[in-house]
C-alpha cells in the first residue's frame, strides 16, 4: 500500500467544516437543493443527523454519504469523476452517494478552477487522501467501540466489520463516533489493482436533473426579490462610451435604472477585463423589458484607439512573419547549413482566425452587494479570481465575499475570465439589492476574450535517403504567437529552431479550449504529413521513426513529451484503424498530438459525398494515464475531436471597423449534428500512471488529421482555417 | 398590459406580458420553468425547443400573443417521471456533456419520433440539425434517439 502524509490537520478540518457545513450551504437553499439527483439513494432514508468528517465527506445517520465537488463543473463531468475518487478510497457504496457542489474555499480546497485540463490531475492525490482519511477515522471510532484495533476490522461498501467475529456497524452507524476521532498523520492508500469504483463507468451525477429541465445553471438560478440586468458594451474595440439615452431607457415599460458602471480596479490579473470596462447597465423586471430597452439605446461613443479590421489583422502578421523581429526560442544544431545541404526543402504557412467561445449558455452572474458584503452565485471556471477581483473592485476584505459555483453551460475557457462576475457586483452595489446579470448572446459573441490569431510558418530539410535533417518554425499572433519551442519535433531533429514574436491587437483574447496547441496541432500535424509525402514515406512509419530517434538519441535536453508515450497512441491507432487498409472512395488523415499531459493520436476516415467532403470514421488512441470514468471520457474526447473539425471547418470571426461581424449563430457558423462524424471510436492505453486531463487533448488532433484526410479526398493541401473558405496559398 | 391564459404541461396559467414577449421569456421569467433554455434568441440554436401543439418549436421566436390556446409542453411536462422513452434513453446513453442544451435536444427528438417512430440514421441526424451542442455530444445524441426510437415500439 501506498503512505501518503495527509498534510492536513484538525484545524484545516474543522475550518472547512464550518464553511462547507455551516451557514454557507445550509442557509443556501437553492444549491442544497441543487444536490445531485442521479444518486438518489435508492434504499436508504433521508438522515436527520449529518456528521462533518472532512471537508469532502458528510456522513448521515442512515449511511447515506454527501461527497463535495470541489471544483467548477463545465461539462467535463468532473462532478461525478471527482467524488468517485473519494468514494473509492472511502469504500463506500456508489449508490448510497450523494454529490454537492463545495462553495469556494481557499482555506481548504486547493486548484478550485477548471482550466487546463488540470482537475483531476491536480486533485487525484487530495481526492484520495480525502477518502482513505475518513476510511481511517471511521475504522478508528469502530476499533475504539469494541475495543480491537483496526488490524482487526475489515470494511466493504460502508459497512465495518470484525475479521474474527460476527459484529458490524455501518458508516451511518458510526460517523457520530469518528468525528471526534483525532486527523491521522498518514493514512494508507489503494493499490490501483484493488480499484473497484475508479475505471467504471459511473453516469453523470446530475442525468436526472438535465432531462427533466431542473435548475441547475447559473442562468436558472433565482432568488427571491431579484432584479434582471443587462449590459451594453462598445460596439467596436477601440471604443469608449461617452453617454446615452438614460432618461429615455429608465422610462421604459419594466425598466428599474439604467447607468454607466465602470468595473475598472487597480491591479487588474491575466483573467480580469482588458477590453470594455465602462458600461451601460439596465435594471429591470423581466429579461425581455430589457432586451428591449437595450435595442433603445441611443449611445454616444469614443474612439480611443485604431478600429481594426481583418485584412489589417492578416497584413500584420505576415509582416511579421517577413520580419526579422522573431525571438529564437529553441536551437539544436547548426539549421541553416543543414537546409543549404539538403536535397529537398519545403515551406508551408498556416494560419488560424480569431474564433468565440460561445458557450451554450450565454454569460450571467448573480451578485447581492451589501455594504458590508458581497455574495455571488453563477457560472465560474476559476471562482477564486473573481472573489479577488470583486474584493478590489469594492475595496471589501476577502472573507466579507462568497462566491458559490452552479454547473456551466460549456466553459472552453471562456468563464475563467471574470468580468459578468464583476459587472453583476457593481450593478447590485449600484442598486443596493440582488441582481442578475444576463448577456444575450450577441454581447456575448462581441466582448472579446477571442482564441487569438495565428499564423506559423514551418520549413524542413530532408538529406537524399529522405531523412529529415533540418526542421524550424516560425510564429506570430495577434496578441501572441502559437509555437511551442520544446514540443515535438523537437529532439528528434539535428537541426532544428524554433522562434516566436507577438503582434498588437486591441481585440481582447483569451485562452480558448486547449491555447495555442488548438492551432499548433493542426500546422504542424499538416506539414508533416507533407514532409512525410516529400519523403515518399508512409505518414505513420515516418512519426515513428522520428519517435525512435527521440527515444534512441534524443537531441537536446529539453523535452516536453515522453517519445514512448507519443509513439504508443500513434501504434495504437495504427492497430485499432486498420491503417494500411485502403478501401474505394476512402481516404485517411493522420494525426497525434500531445498537450495537457495527455497523448492522443487520430485517424479520419473521410469520403465525397454528393461533392462534399464527408467524414466517415475517426479513431483516437488516448493515454491520460489511469482512466477514471471510461464511458464519461470517452464522451468527452469525441466532444473535443467534433470540436475541433468543427471550428477549423466552418467558425471565424472577422472584424469591420473595430467591430466583430459575427454576433449570433446566423452568421458564426457552429458545426451541426449533420456534419459531424458518423462514428468515433475512442481507445484508452492502459496503465497506472497517475491520471491526466482529458477536457482539452482530444481537440488539437482533429484538426491534424482533417486536413490531411482532407488532402486525400480534394487533393488540395488547407492551409488557412476554416477550411471551407479556403483560398491557396501562392507558393 | 395584456393578459393571457396558456395551457402549459397540462395546467392552466393566466400571466400578464407585453404582447411581443417571446414564450421563452414568459416560461422562464413569469412561469419559472428554466428548464427551456436561452441559446441565441433568433431560432439559430434550438435550446429553446417546445411542444407547440405537440410540434417542436422555437420558443424564442414565439410572441406570447400568437400562442392563442395552443398546448404547450416544456421539457418538465414531458413525462409525470422522466419515464418518456426519449429520457430514458438520454440517461441509459449518458448524453450529456455540460447539459445545456440538452433539453432542446430531447423536446425535437420526442416530436421527431411522435411522427417518426422508426426512423432511419440519416433521418435522425437532418431531424436533429437545427440543434446545436456546443460541446459535440452529436454521437450520443443520435444513439440515444435510435435507442428510444426501439423503445417506442
Ligand atoms: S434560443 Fe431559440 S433557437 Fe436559440
Ligand atoms: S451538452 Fe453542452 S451544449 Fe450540448
Amino acid at each position: 500500500m501506498t503512505k501518503i502524509q495527509t498534510q492536513y490537520n484538525r484545524r484545516s478540518f474543522l475550518k472547512v467544516s464550518a464553511a462547507a457545513g455551516g451557514g454557507m450551504l445550509i442557509g443556501f437553499s437553492w444549491l442544497t437543493g441543487c444536490i445531485s439527483s442521479e444518486a438518489e439513494p435508492k434504499e436508504l432514508a433521508i438522515p436527520k443527523e449529518w456528521f462533518e468528517i472532512n471537508g469532502y465527506i458528510k456522513i448521515g445517520d442512515t449511511g447515506m454519504v454527501t461527497i463535495y465537488s470541489p471544483n467548477p463543473e463545465i461539462g467535463q463531468n468532473i462532478r461525478t469523476s471527482m467524488p468517485m475518487i473519494v468514494a473509492e478510497e472511502l469504500d463506500v457504496n456508489w449508490e448510497n452517494v450523494v454529490v454537492e457542489q463545495a462553495p469556494l474555499n481557499t482555506g481548504f480546497y486547493q486548484n478550485q478552477f477548471a482550466g487546463g485540463s488540470l482537475s483531476i490531475r491536480l486533485s487525484w492525490n487530495a481526492l484520495r487522501m480525502a477518502g482513505a482519511t475518513a476510511r481511517r477515522m471511521l475504522l478508528e471510532a469502530a476499533a475504539k467501540e469494541w475495543n480491537l484495533t483496526i488490524s482487526d476490522l475489515t470494511v466493504d461498501k460502508g459497512v465495518i466489520k470484525e475479521i474474527n467475529g460476527e459484529r458490524s456497524i455501518g458508516y451511518g452507524e458510526i460517523a457520530s463516533k469518528a468525528v471526534g476521532i483525532e486527523v491521522p498523520k498518514e493514512v494508507e492508500l489503494k493499490e490501483i489493482k484493488d480499484f473497484k469504483l475508479i475505471s467504471t463507468s459511473v453516469k453523470n451525477v446530475d442525468g436526472k436533473k438535465i432531462v427533466t429541465g431542473k435548475p441547475l445553471f447559473g442562468l436558472d438560478f433565482q432568488r427571491e426579490g431579484m432584479q434582471f440586468a443587462m449590459i451594453q458594451h462598445p460596439p467596436a474595440f477601440g471604443m469608449k462610451i461617452k453617454d446615452f439615452n438614460e432618461e429615455e431607457i429608465k422610462s421604459m415599460p419594466g425598466v428599474k435604472d439604467a447607468f454607466i458602471i465602470d468595473t475598472t480596479i487597480e491591479k487588474p490579473g491575466g483573467f480580469d477585463e482588458r477590453g470594455f470596462q465602462e458600461l451601460i447597465a439596465i435594471v429591470g423586471d423581466s429579461t425581455w423589458q430589457l432586451m428591449k430597452a437595450k435595442k433603445a439605446i441611443k449611445a454616444n461613443w469614443e474612439v480611443v484607439s485604431e478600429l481594426e479590421n481583418s485584412e489589417m489583422h492578416m497584413s500584420r502578421m505576415e509582416k511579421a512573419l517577413e520580419s526579422g523581429k522573431f525571438k529564437e526560442e529553441r536551437k539544436d544544431g547548426d539549421v541553416d547549413s543543414a537546409f543549404k545541404k539538403a536535397a529537398k526543402v519545403i515551406e508551408r504557412t498556416y494560419s488560424a482566425p480569431f474564433i468565440a467561445h460561445n458557450t451554450m449558455e450565454p454569460m450571467n452572474f448573480f451578485a447581492n452587494v451589501t455594504e458590508n458584503s458581497a455574495e455571488l452565485i453563477g457560472p465560474t471556471q476559476m471562482p477564486n479570481a473573481l472573489e479577488g477581483s470583486v474584493a478590489q473592485l469594492l475595496n471589501m476584505p476577502i472573507e466579507n465575499i462568497t462566491v458559490n459555483m452552479t454547473r456551466m453551460g460549456g466553459g472552453f475557457g471562456r468563464r475563467l475570465y471574470q468580468h459578468f462576475g464583476l459587472e453583476a457586483a457593481a450593478i447590485s452595489k449600484k442598486v443596493g439589492g440582488p441582481i442578475k446579470l444576463v448577456y444575450t448572446r450577441e454581447d456575448d459573441m462581441s466582448q472579446g476574450t477571442y482564441r487569438p490569431t495565428y499564423i506559423s510558418r514551418y520549413k524542413a530539410g530532408l538529406d537524399e535517403n529522405n531523412n529529415l535533417i533540418a526542421f524550424s518554425v516560425k510564429g506570430t499572433g495577434l496578441p501572441e504567437s502559437a509555437v511551442f519551442p520544446n514540443r515535438f519535433p523537437a529532439g528528434a531533429v539535428d537541426n532544428y529552431s524554433a522562434g516566436s514574436y507577438a503582434e498588437e491587437t486591441n481585440i481582447t483574447t483569451g485562452a480558448w479550449r486547449a491555447p495555442r496547441s488548438n492551432f499548433t496541432a493542426g500546422a504542424e500535424q499538416a506539414f508533416l504529413d507533407e514532409v512525410a509525402e516529400l519523403a515518399g514515406k508512409d505518414p505513420i512509419d515516418f512519426r515513428l521513426e522520428l519517435f525512435d530517434r527521440a527515444i534512441n538519441n534524443p537531441v537536446g535536453d529539453k523535452y516536453e513529451y515522453e517519445a514512448e508515450r507519443y509513439a504508443g497512441v500513434l501504434k495504437l491507432v495504427k492497430e485499432k484503424s486498420n491503417w494500411g487498409e485502403t478501401k474505394p472512395g476512402v481516404h485517411r488523415g493522420v494525426a497525434a498530438y500531445f498537450c495537457h499531459s495527455t497523448y492522443v493520436a487520430e485517424v479520419i476516415d473521410m469520403v465525397m459525398e454528393d461533392n462534399k467532403p464527408k467524414i466517415k470514421n475517426v479513431w483516437c488512441a488516448v493515454d491520460c494515464g489511469i482512466l477514471v470514468n471510461p464511458d464519461a471520457a470517452e464522451n468527452i474526447i469525441q466532444g473535443g475531436v467534433i470540436d475541433g473539425i468543427g471550428h477549423a471547418m466552418y467558425s471565424q470571426l472577422t472584424f469591420t471597423d473595430g467591430a466583430p461581424n459575427e454576433m449570433n449563430f446566423d452568421r458564426y457558423q457552429l458545426i451541426r449534428h449533420s456534419q459531424a462524424p458518423e462514428k468515433i471510436e475512442v481507445f484508452f492505453v492502459k496503465n497506472e500512471i497517475a491520471p491526466t486531463g482529458l477536457g482539452e487533448p482530444g481537440l488539437p488532433p482533429a484538426i491534424g488529421a482533417l486536413a490531411n484526410a482532407l488532402y486525400g479526398v480534394t487533393g488540395q493541401r488547407y492551409y488557412n482555417q476554416p477550411f471551407t473558405t479556403y483560398k491557396p496559398l501562392i507558393g | 398590459m395584456p393578459t393571457y391564459n396558456l395551457n402549459v404541461n397540462k395546467k392552466n396559467h393566466t400571466v400578464e406580458a407585453e404582447e411581443d414577449m417571446p414564450l421563452l421569456w414568459v416560461l422562464r421569467d413569469l412561469l419559472d420553468l428554466v428548464g427551456t433554455k436561452f441559446g441565441c434568441g433568433i431560432g439559430q440554436c434550438g435550446a429553446c425547443t417546445i411542444h407547440l401543439d405537440g410540434s417542436a418549436s422555437r420558443s424564442c421566436l414565439i410572441p406570447i400573443s400568437s400562442v392563442g390556446d395552443a398546448k404547450i409542453t416544456t421539457i418538465e411536462g414531458l413525462s409525470e417521471d422522466n419515464s418518456h422513452p426519449v429520457q430514458k434513453a438520454w440517461k441509459e446513453v449518458d448524453v450529456p456533456q455540460c447539459g445545456y442544451c440538452q433539453a432542446g435536444q430531447i423536446m425535437t427528438a420526442s416530436a421527431f419520433l411522435e411522427k417518426n417512430p422508426s426512423p432511419t440514421e440519416e433521418e435522425v441526424r437532418a431531424a436533429m440539425h437545427g440543434n446545436i451542442c456546443r460541446c459535440s455530444a452529436y454521437n450520443r445524441i443520435e444513439k440515444a434517439v435510435n435507442l428510444a426510437a426501439t423503445m417506442e415500439s
